[in-house]
């Protein structure tokens, strides 16, 4: 594409505009194609294979021998059965005999060879794969919290692939390894002169390949980071594609993505351009050395001081001789991918799983629901405590929410109770027993959660209201539906209960969403429910519905609700003020009306959520608390 | 949960187990691809072909460059038999003088280097014009998939996952890109170097000829068979993956709430099932590909194995020179290298045709809203939008209708609000005028014009839609404000970021406008998106300008002075306003009352408030005197206390 033909020719300067730019550079980096530590850890994980890759390797052995041997036998023949007019015809058939056998060697350790690396390799990488899965399920949340999805996903999708090709190169480079050597051995054994002189082609190989790699591999590296640049424009635009379509970008994007993908196209030709100079390179020093094999070997045979069958093979294993080394540089680039991979995703299983069960840990089948908060401090950061010596007691069956202005430590406080993280000091109980002592399981069974972004998950609406209480039955779901008030818009598609979700419940409005994942936690059925509504992006109508909703939730569960809407505050137990990390009032809603404090001049502002509170309004607020 | 064995039961009649079924409807959802036929296979290699044909010389002389490049590489057992011949030859009649027999020694080594330079040469230049029509391919495919992406309609990015279309822009584009390269000029070199060579060694001896190509039919016939299945298992094994994909990325993004249920084992075995799935298939897969590529070795050594024996017979028998017998064994190795990629060529076929199937499905998917051939810019004259018994809904079969006969009309400096339930269809009114879904009856009109009538470059510059939930990039402010208008100058930028109330927000920024937001910048409040993107649209200045429910995040307070600062732009335009604050609404022209996609009330504000209706309730509602016993009245009314009781 010249730059005539672009969208902005004339414009005089280039757009404000780039495509593309949300791509993580550190996704492609480069370093030692040898890690120890990486192949130690990736090791641990052909291990339970081990008995499979040893018979592989035999077989690999097996197959190279045959390999050898094939031109061995062809020369046996040459030299002592095939003698012009009167050769040995039953020495032929013992040789056409050994010939047969050897090439069903070869035929059968081949195949069990590279089925059995191939397929090792695929159960490797969905072993690999399943750990990174598995731990992530129990890392920190702290880490979840600031990683991104995208980037996590292209460890299991992209880095296990790495070490998989590494897995499966590194054993056929074993086999190119040893059939070198094999090929060496075998020509200085024929023939240790004709095979130190055929052999002297090696170091103008070696030192032709010493100049070319690293060139070589700056333009495959290029190669590869353009590739996922431009990929990474490409989902950008997808994920974008209604901005761009309200915008009318698609023109001035085109132009822009043009740019990148045409760097692309040069990069790939540019290392194409590398890869391909060195075949004949290769060839000419193939023709070399079958020209030495001619003139020095054939003189000798005309000394009568060589076979001719020995030549012949010669001239065999010359053209052999080439493709081990060839293949054996191109692995240098895939151990280095593998290495860079393999870190990422040893990162990834490093993570520490901040918060393990306790060997001692109780998983009771029933609790009360008692909730006590003693002298609770916690924070993300090291010396900045989100929340400084909270302390309350929710009674079974009580319901409180928690109020305050953002950033005063609500969410904490019920991400606390789930143990997503680990207070650093006091303690929260559970029916009197430190939330600590519980097993996580039991407290994902007795604590159900209802988050502010209600996640739907691709199924059906049946499945996403019993998400993982698979004992429940479809009455149990359709009666959670109905309670909740979302049977009547469920029942309106024409499956039902059993329509698919579009992505995420994009056919779906927030307030149909919200409303699914509270039948979501009643399926649950669980005593002590937490509840972070959903802040002002809900309108009248359905901040009606989930308010139905909500009560029919509460009833009879102890309940903590991060309130933002005075409409749920006032219909609560008790109200608990935070501000700053520490609770300031406590009481029902007429109580601390009565007091005149944070609360009753947030409630005074009149708006219908906290959130919605101008920022020099709610300074006002709370200064006016501190100074009082 | 024995998911060991529902995996590897996959595929077989069974009775499908539950996990089955849920597999069965995520696969359906897929379903853009359902379209195909599986004996489109060679349409989809042949359309590949041609594309990358459009770059006729490169194909050209990467075509004659085989051909020389296989005619050297077949003159090399000639030599090498030459060679061999020479030295027996010269060995047994002893006539001839050392050096004439060395003199001809060197000649066969000189030819022999000579030619495999030029062999060398040939073949570089046939591998750089395979690999440069591969990327060049790739690169006409990947602009063509972007753009189409681009333009395709709301309702199929509604549909289809975003994973599955970036697998497909990343993955297929790969699988497509190495066909000319590993795919149709291998196999041109292959049939060559097989054809040529067979007329050569046929006419030097027909039944040794025959011998050393015996096993090309057995490896042509085997390829093929092999080809297809492998594609077919692609095709399933692409599916799978993606599945296994979508469980791990939904798992990730919802973790929070997999977290607060304790749901991890749930997770874990819906995990493994979808992993054993495409585990199953993977290994399948893999045992097809090695068995297929060991036997046609096999195949090609027994062949060696037959010329041996027999070759070596006619030797001993005096019919034929070890000469001969060389030049027949050394063009069976030149074949060996063939061979053994033989099952990469067939591989490299069924990737891309598997491959290319899902692009050109995605390719040819029609853009079902786009410009009518007589389209004509859209004049705007007098400003009015009209809706003339619109209905509408979502495509697909059975859906229920969205909007049912609305009829509405704004004039320029007018403002329509519209009002009502989640779900009634608001949103859709907003998204049917820039025409992001075409209505399903009745029409739409701008100063008269059917907007299906106009380009939709001049009808996207005249409505503009500002979205509930805008997508920033990952770039300056500056460039995200000026997104819609990338020339724009700083003080037109800074003017719409004053407009939209987000200009003393910037200006407190240590780079300002130049600020990176996103994942490595500042991150912002979804107040602050919202008003980012206001910033871009006021910048554009529409005709018509739809807020959907724009500013639901924004504070009342900056709301008012938004819309203040907007009424400079408003009163040149015709404004729709969505928005469930019923505040923001009062000065409307007419507010719209909508509930399952009907209007129940029309009105002004005052109008609606005294016809005591719906409106009214839900005012009511809002302003806060009383609403907990209205609550707990509806809740009643509802029935659902009741309910909940029991």
């Amino acid at each position: 594409m010249t730059p005539a033909t672009n969208a902005w020719a004339g414009r005089g300067r280039p757009p404000r505009a780039v495509v593309g730019s949300q791509i993580s550079r550190d996704e492609e980096m480069f370093g030692a194609a040898f890690d120890r530590h990486v192949i130690r850890r990736f090791f641990a994980y052909v291990h339970p294979y081990r008995r499979r890759l040893y018979a592989a390797i035999a077989a690999l052995l097996l197959f190279t021998g045959a390999q050898l041997a094939i031109p061995l036998i062809i020369r046996h023949a040459i030299d002592h059965a095939i003698v012009p007019a009167g050769g040995d015809v039953s020495l032929l058939w013992l040789v056409v005999l050994v010939f047969f056998a050897a090439i069903l060697i070869n035929y059968g350790a081949s195949f069990a060879q590279d089925w059995i690396v191939s397929r090792t390799g695929e159960e490797v990488i969905f072993d690999l794969r399943r750990a990174m899965f598995v731990h992530l399920q129990y890392v920190a949340m702290a880490f979840m919290d600031k990683t991104e999805v995208g980037r996590m996903m292209s460890r299991l999708q992209g880095d296990v692939y790495s070490l998989q090709e590494f897995l499966e190169n590194s054993i056929t480079a074993l086999g190119d390894l040893v059939l070198l050597f094999g090929i060496v051995a075998i020509m200085l054994w024929l023939d240790f002169q004709l095979g130190l002189l055929t052999l002297s082609v090696v170091p103008v190989l070696l030192f032709v390949r010493l100049i070319w790699l690293p060139r070589a591999r700056a333009a495959f590296r290029r190669a590869r980071e353009t590739n996922s640049i431009a990929n990474g424009a490409l989902a950008e635009g997808i994920h974008a594609v209604r901005t761009v379509q309200g915008m009318r970008r698609e023109p001035v994007n085109f132009e822009l993505y043009d740019e990148k993908a045409t760097e692309n196209l040069d990069a790939h030709l540019r290392s194409a351009q590398y890869a391909q100079v060195m075949v004949p390179i290769v060839d000419t020093l193939t023709g070399a050395a079958w020209g030495v094999v001619i003139v020095v070997g054939g003189a000798q045979v005309l000394g009568d001081s060589l076979d001719i069958g020995v030549m012949v093979a010669f001239l065999f294993y010359v053209q052999r001789f080439f493709d081990p080394i060839r293949s054996l540089t191109i692995q240098y680039s895939v151990m280095q991918r593998a290495m860079a991979s393999g870190q990422r995703i040893f990162e990834v299983l490093d993570v520490p799983l901040a918060i393990n069960d306790r060997p001692d840990a109780i998983a009771p089948e029933n609790v009360k629901g008692r909730i006590e908060f003693r002298g609770v401090t916690f924070g993300y950061e090291k010396s900045q405590p989100v929340l400084k010596d909270i302390n309350f007691t929710i009674e079974p069956g009580e319901t409180v929410a928690l109020v305050g202005p953002t950033g005063s430590g609500k969410t904490s406080t019920t991400a606390l109770l789930h143990r997503f993280y680990d207070v650093w000091e006091g303690a929260i109980l559970l029916d009197g027993r430190d939330v600590r002592d519980y097993a996580a399981a039991a407290l994902g069974k007795h604590i159900a959660m209802v988050l502010q972004d209600p996640f739907l998950f691709t199924g059906t609406i049946r499945e996403n209201i019993r998400f993982r209480t698979t004992g429940a039955t479809d009455r149990d779901v359709e009666r959670a539906a109905r309670i909740v008030g979302a049977h009547d818009f469920i029942m309106r598609w024409p499956d039902g209960y059993d329509t698919m979700l579009d992505q995420g419940g994009g056919n779906l409005s927030l307030g149909q969403r919200q409303l699914l994942s509270f039948a979501r936690a009643l399926v649950a059925d669980a005593r002590v429910l937490v509840l972070d509504e959903a802040t002002a992006n809900i309108d009248s109508y359905t901040e009606r519905q989930i308010q139905i909703g909500l009560t029919a939730l509460l009833e009879g569960r102890t309940g903590i609700v991060i309130a933002h809407r005075l409409a749920t505050v006032r219909d609560v137990d008790r109200i608990i003020v935070l501000q700053e990390g520490r609770i300031v009032e406590t009481g029902t809603h007429h109580e601390l009306m009565a007091r005149k404090g944070l609360y009753a001049r947030l409630y005074a502002l009149n708006y219908s959520s906290f959130d919605d509170l101008p920022e020099d309004l709610m300074e006002e607020a709370t200064s006016a608390t501190t100074r009082s | 949960m024995d998911t060991k064995a529902n995996g590897a039961a996959s595929g077989n009649g069974a009775d499908p187990s539950p996990e089955q079924k849920v597999y069965a409807r995520a696969y359906a959802g897929m379903d853009i691809d359902k379209d195909r036929d599986a004996t489109d296979d060679l349409a989809v290699l042949w359309r590949i072909f041609k594309l990358a044909a459009r770059q006729r010389s490169r194909l050209v002389l990467g075509a004659v460059a085989t051909v020389i490049a296989a005619t050297f590489q077949l003159m090399i057992p000639q030599y090498l038999g030459d060679a061999v011949d020479g030295a027996v030859g010269l060995l047994e009649s002893g006539s001839v003088s050392d050096e004439a027999a060395l003199d001809y020694l060197y000649g066969t080594a000189l030819m022999l280097l000579g030619i495999s330079t030029l062999r060398g040469l040939f073949t570089l230049t046939h591998n750089y014009c395979g690999e440069t029509l591969g990327h060049h391919l790739a690169y006409r495919l990947r602009m063509a998939f972007y753009d189409k992406l681009q333009y395709l309609n709301f309702s199929f990015h509604d549909r289809v996952h975003t994973g599955e279309l970036i697998t497909r822009g990343m993955l297929d584009l790969e699988g497509v890109r190495s066909f000319m390269n590993m795919g149709v000029l291998r196999v041109l070199l292959f049939l060559i170097l097989v054809s040529v060579g067979a007329y050569r060694l046929l006419s030097t001896d027909l039944f040794l000829g025959f011998l050393s190509l015996s096993f090309v039919p057995f490896v042509a016939w085997r390829s093929t068979t092999v080809r297809l299945r492998l594609r077919e298992m692609w095709f399933a094994l692409q599916e799978r993956m993606g599945v296994l994909g979508r469980i791990m990325d939904e798992n990730l993004t919802g973790i929070r709430v997999v977290r607060a249920f304790g749901a991890e084992p749930y997770e874990l075995d819906k995990y493994q099932v979808a992993s054993d799935h495409a585990l199953a298939l993977a290994e399948r897969r893999i045992r097809t590909r090695v068995s297929s590529t060991t036997v046609m070795n096999f195949a090609y050594f027994a062949a060696m194995g037959l010329v041996l024996w027999v070759g070596g017979s006619r030797v001993i028998s005096g019919y034929m020179t070890v000469g001969t017998l060389t030049e027949f064994l050394t063009f069976m190795t030149i074949l060996q290298q063939p061979v053994r990629q033989l099952g990469m060529v067939v591989n490299a076929f069924a990737r891309a045709s598997t491959c290319g199937s899902r692009l050109f499905a995605v390719l040819d998917l029609e853009v079902s809203i786009r410009d009518r051939e007589d389209a004509k810019p859209l004049e705007v004259t007098g400003g009015v939008l009209e809706f003339e018994d619109v209905s509408f809904a979502y495509p697909g079969e059975g859906s229920p209708p969205v909007l049912e006969g609305v009829s509405f009309r704004v004039e320029r400096g007018g403002t329509l609000g519209i009002v009502g339930p989640p779900g009634s269809g608001k949103s859709t009114i907003a998204h049917l005028l820039p025409r992001y879904y075409d209505v399903t009856g009745g029409r739409i009109t701008v100063d008269g014009q059917d907007i299906r009538d106009v380009t939709l470059e001049s009808l996207r510059r005249v409505v503009r839609v500002v979205q509930q939930d805008p997508f920033l990039f990952t770039s300056s402010l500056e460039n995200n404000i000026a997104y819609g208008d990338p020339w724009a100058d700083d003080a037109a930028i800074q003017g719409s970021a004053g407009t939209a109330q987000i200009d003393g927000f910037i200006d407190q920024l240590p780079e300002r406008y130049e600020t990176l937001v996103g994942e490595r910048g500042v991150s912002l409040s979804g107040g602050q998106k919202q008003r980012v993107a206001i910033a871009r649209t006021a910048m554009l200045r529409p005709a018509v300008l739809v807020l959907d429910d724009s500013m639901a995040a924004i504070d009342a307070g900056t709301e008012q002075r938004i819309r203040e600062a907007l009424g400079e732009h408003t009163a040149d335009c015709a404004t729709l306003i969505v928005s469930h604050r019923l505040g923001a609404l009062r000065h409307a022209d007419e507010i719209l009352f909508i509930e399952n996609g009907k209007i129940v009330e029309r009105g002004t504000h005052d109008e609606l408030v005294a016809l005591r209706g719906r409106y009214a309730a839900l005012f009511a509602l809002q302003t806060l005197d009383g609403p907990l016993q209205d609550i707990v009245d509806l809740a009643a009314e509802a029935g659902v206390r009741k309910e909940a009781g029991a």
